[in-house]
């Protein structure tokens, strides 16, 4: 039971675990993967290379324990979904353990439990990826089933509707147990008026119920192909046996499909800020968030990600925070306050600010002092100084993400999905030490707009009280 | 297999005391333990290694929320709050400033039966992180304005508790099952003892709990053993000789208790609990075994393969051997819509039954110990911060510095006859029920 701030303070480390298992809430915020990419000096001596098929392969050695991960990722996320067909790609990545047509429903995860591996799969808004993390024998097996699982998929619905169950359970897990989760989804649904990244990555639950065989098949089909996947080997391996088994294994996958260029609906430049207000009988503390429309690593112009990366950081980022020692300690208006930056997606992103207020303080007070940091923040800008501390912080927690193998995978694999270089991975450090006050200040006064927000306020409905409790 | 999302809430824990290091280690890999002791006497186990400039240490003191005074309820995890909050002549904001300038990670952990922590630092920081940790262990201020901050932020917490299903099954399991014990108490406190505590309630509990005779240490990465010593001298060389620990008595499980709370939310709650087992029992790696084919290997045990691959009934289920310094439980538990919920208690049940009457066959308990020794290397001994867990978790428990390389021959000498009188001492009796959700009409 880690306690709430120390929590905080390790969130960003936290953020990169692999948490296998069925319990594993795993939390990804991309931005801090590349806030955790490997400093220059010391860092890990990746390698890169091509099969036929088009298939990318990134081998990050590290030889300190007998222990690999594999990854695959697949550039098929929620926001690549068809209309109407919200879920399809995270139900997809659960079907993607039913078997083939040489293997067994659940042979995949039996065959890597007999070996004492471990593995799990994800999904997010830009991509799909699976993972075992096994000794350096088994990884043969491991590509071999993920090759094969990568063309050869079965389905029958005897066994993918228990599944959609399952899936709808994991929905009542995360979202329609918890008051803040709902008010997340309703936020995002309201800060892209266009891309879909408004819609969760779960799915509405009206629409996965009607999910069947054939949308799953049709997804899979398009994007599942090697032209379309990264491989990550993090671990006691040399590049010689991966070039050597990868070519063995998904080098004999076919091309299945030409998935093409990766473009979604855009956003409208935003002209009205947007406020939802949200009352759930089951909420004790009221709760404040707010939104931004930024851009991502992905999409941004002359190093706005990097600038943002540091606003997000130095404004409310923690206890030495502007806002934490505004709201927290000086006012005290706020049990939680501050704001972040999540950097790592394709398109436009979020910036977001939250705090939960003290006692009987107000949203709207809490709100307003928010408001007011900002507004100073526009006014005044940042200092020297704060920019410079920032700057060191993240560059020093860079080095933490070398004595992971399972975070390095995560930080490579999920930056390529994203369209970013290996070699701006490496060049991080360099980029963030080169942000200065001008570009911070810039990119506030761009984006810290609030035609380009959404404000969430999260409170209790106390006419309900005493019913149900 | 999981959604990975920005900003969701954060991670399931499960209940503390759970045998979180499921200690086990594959026989083909070494780690090259030293042992280490410094001038005052402080010993720790000692990894080297310089692949990565990090140094990681874990420690851990013996006494934990179960130590928390009787109205003040919480201490120990408001302690974990507030060691950071400023030490020695430097008051909260500057000592704040100091940790995140020397870009260290630190934690602190106050489970029922120990109070521990962590650092990993870069090498070259690690003069001013040890110095900072002495201050958080030794010179903790207390100070008004930030304990009453902490406070206040624990009980918006604990405000929010109230109304979460996985809270309120948690307080109705450990209140039933350790009904009149100290492991009945909440570890996080409530809202009336968490307003009660005060500087010199943490104050109290530091000096009691905070000594070297009921200390282990972990050290991990680019140290050398005389680097070690001065660091154990330096960290831990000003506590007091000896803790002056509440002894918490043994207790056995309540169980046969079936208890439906009603509370409006989507999705019921389910938790089930027997007696367990203690991890020194000599049937403990029999029981593991066993438990693994029941419900604690995640995507191929027999809960998960009925509960969800069959019929579509759970995200989620699982059964876990809890170890506490004074009890041992099986616990086990799922979620799922109120109409299916009797069904899904039913359908776990049965197999508690099945596993109490028949053990597992001889190809499962075989794939489980191969799990189970495979697993151990993978899990645990990637990462320094997990390593130096490790040679904590091995002290704590007295396993000896051979352990990992003994703990296959442990496993491989479980038998199928073992494996199977043990699962009918553990999984058979009448187990405690909890529910928490909507009665189904």
């Amino acid at each position: 039971m880690n306690s709430p701030k120390s929590r905080t303070k390790l969130a960003a480390i936290a953020l990169l675990a692999i948490t296998g298992g069925w319990a594993a809430t795993s939390l990804l915020s991309t931005t801090q993967m590349t806030a955790f990419a490997a400093s220059e000096k010391t860092g890990p001596e990746v390698t890169s290379f091509f099969l036929e098929n088009g298939l990318q392969v990134v081998v990050i050695p590290d030889r300190r324990a007998p222990v690999v991960t594999h990854m695959i990722w697949y550039r098929a996320g929620s926001a690549d979904e068809p209309p109407g067909k919200s879920g399809i790609a995270h139900y997809l990545e659960h079907l993607m353990f039913k078997g083939t047509k040489t293997t067994k429903n659940g042979e995949f995860s039996s065959r890597v439990a007999a070996i004492g591996g471990q593995e799990n799969a994800f999904t997010s808004t830009d991509y799909t990826g699976y993972f075992q993390r096994v000794t350096p024998e088994a990884l043969e097996d491991m590509m071999t089933l993920e090759a094969d699982r990568m063309e050869n998929l079965v389905l029958t619905n005897e066994i993918i509707i228990p599944e959609r169950d399952v899936v709808q359970e994991e929905r009542n897990a995360r979202t329609e147990s918890n008051p803040g989760s709902l008010l997340r989804e309703a936020m995002a649904a309201a800060l892209y008026q266009n891309h879909p990244y408004g819609i969760p990555i779960i799915g509405w639950q009206h629409e996965v119920n009607a999910l069947d065989k054939d949308d799953a098949i049709a997804f899979y089909d398009k994007f599942y192909t090697p032209n379309n996947a990264i491989v990550v080997v993090a671990g006691d391996v040399d590049v010689e046996t991966v070039r050597r088994l990868s070519k063995k294994t998904y080098g004999v996958v076919k091309r299945r499909a030409e998935p093409g260029t990766r473009k979604r609906p855009t956003e409208p430049p935003p002209r009205a800020a947007r406020r939802i207000d949200m009352a759930d009988a089951r909420v004790r503390t009221p709760s404040f968030q707010r939104l931004y429309l930024v851009p991502s690593y992905n999409s941004d112009q002359d190093g706005e990600a990097e600038a943002l990366e540091i606003l997000g950081e130095l404004l409310g980022g923690g206890s030495t925070s502007r806002l934490y020692k505004s709201l927290v300690i000086e006012q005290k208006l706020a049990t939680s306050a501050g704001s972040w930056y999540q950097g790592g997606s394709l398109d436009d992103t979020q910036f977001g600010f939250y705090g939960s207020p003290r006692g009987d303080v107000t949203l709207a007070a809490l709100e307003e002092a928010t408001e007011k940091e900002i507004a100073k923040l526009l006014k005044d800008g940042v200092t020297e100084a704060e920019v410079k501390r920032t700057q060191s912080r993240l560059i020093k927690q860079s080095t933490f993400s070398q004595d992971s193998q399972s975070s390095l995978a995560r930080i490579y694999g999920g930056s390529l999905m994203l369209g970013l270089t290996i070699e701006d991975i490496e060049s991080w450090p360099d980029r963030i030490r080169a942000v200065t006050v001008e570009s911070v200040n810039k990119a506030a006064k761009t984006y810290l707009q609030k035609k380009r927000s959404v404000t969430g306020f999260l409170t209790p409905e106390t006419h309900t009280h005493g019913k149900e409790g | 297999m999981s959604i990975f999302s920005m900003r969701l809430t954060p991670t399931v824990v499960l209940a503390a005391g759970v045998w979180l290091i499921s200690a086990s280690v594959s026989t083909v890999f070494a780690v090259d333990i030293k042992s280490v002791t410094s001038e005052r006497g402080i010993k720790a186990l000692l990894v080297e290694d310089y692949t990565v400039p990090l140094v990681a240490i874990s420690y851990s003191f013996k006494g934990g929320s179960a130590q928390d005074r009787a109205g003040k309820e919480g201490t120990a995890q408001l302690l974990t709050n507030t060691l950071d909050e400023g030490a020695g002549p430097i008051d909260s904001q500057t000592f704040q400033v100091r940790l995140q300038d020397n870009g260290m990670s630190y934690s602190f952990n106050a489970g029922y039966d120990s109070f521990s922590g962590g650092i990993k630092t870069l090498k070259s920081e690690t003069a001013d992180a040890f110095e900072l940790l002495r201050l958080m262990l030794n010179e903790p201020r207390f100070d008004v304005e930030p304990v009453d901050r902490m406070k206040a932020s624990r009980l918006n917490r604990l405000k929010g508790q109230e109304t979460n299903p996985r809270s309120i099954a948690g307080k109705a399991f450990r209140e039933s099952v350790f009904a009149g014990h100290p492991y009945s108490r909440p570890g996080e406190g409530t809202l009336q003892t968490m307003a009660d505590i005060g500087p010199a309630d943490l104050e109290d509990f530091r000096k009691r709990v905070f000594a070297r005779d009921n200390l282990v240490v972990g050290v991990v990465g680019a140290i050398s053993a005389e680097e070690t010593r001065a660091m154990l001298d330096q960290v831990f060389g000003e506590l007091p000789e000896k803790a002056s620990l509440t002894p918490v008595p043994e207790v056995e499980p309540k169980v046969g208790e079936v208890n439906h709370i009603e509370f409006a939310t989507p999705q019921t709650n389910i938790r089930i609990a027997l007696p367990g087992i203690k991890r020194e029992d000599p049937d403990f790696f029999a029981g593991y075994l066993a438990n693994y084919v029941l419900g604690g290997g995640s995507f191929s045990s027999r809960l998960y393969s009925e509960v969800r691959e069959k019929r579509g009934l759970a995200y989620g289920v699982y059964s876990y051997l809890g170890t506490y310094d004074h009890a041992g439980i099986v616990g086990s538990g799922s979620a799922t819509r109120a109409d299916r919920s009797q069904q899904t208690v039913d359908v776990m049940l049965a197999e508690f039954e099945r596993m109490a009457k028949e053990g597992p066959t001889a190809e499962e308990l075989e794939k489980a110990k191969k799990y189970i020794k495979g697993s151990y290397a993978i899990a645990n001994l990637d990462t320094s911060g997990k390593i130096a867990s490790v040679l904590v978790a091995i002290q704590n428990l007295g396993l000896g510095v051979d352990y990992i390389d003994k703990r296959a021959d442990y496993i491989e000498a479980v038998t199928l006859e073992d494996a199977k009188r043990v699962s009918a001492k553990l999984f058979g009796g009448k187990p405690t029920v909890i529910t928490v959700g909507r009665k189904v009409k």
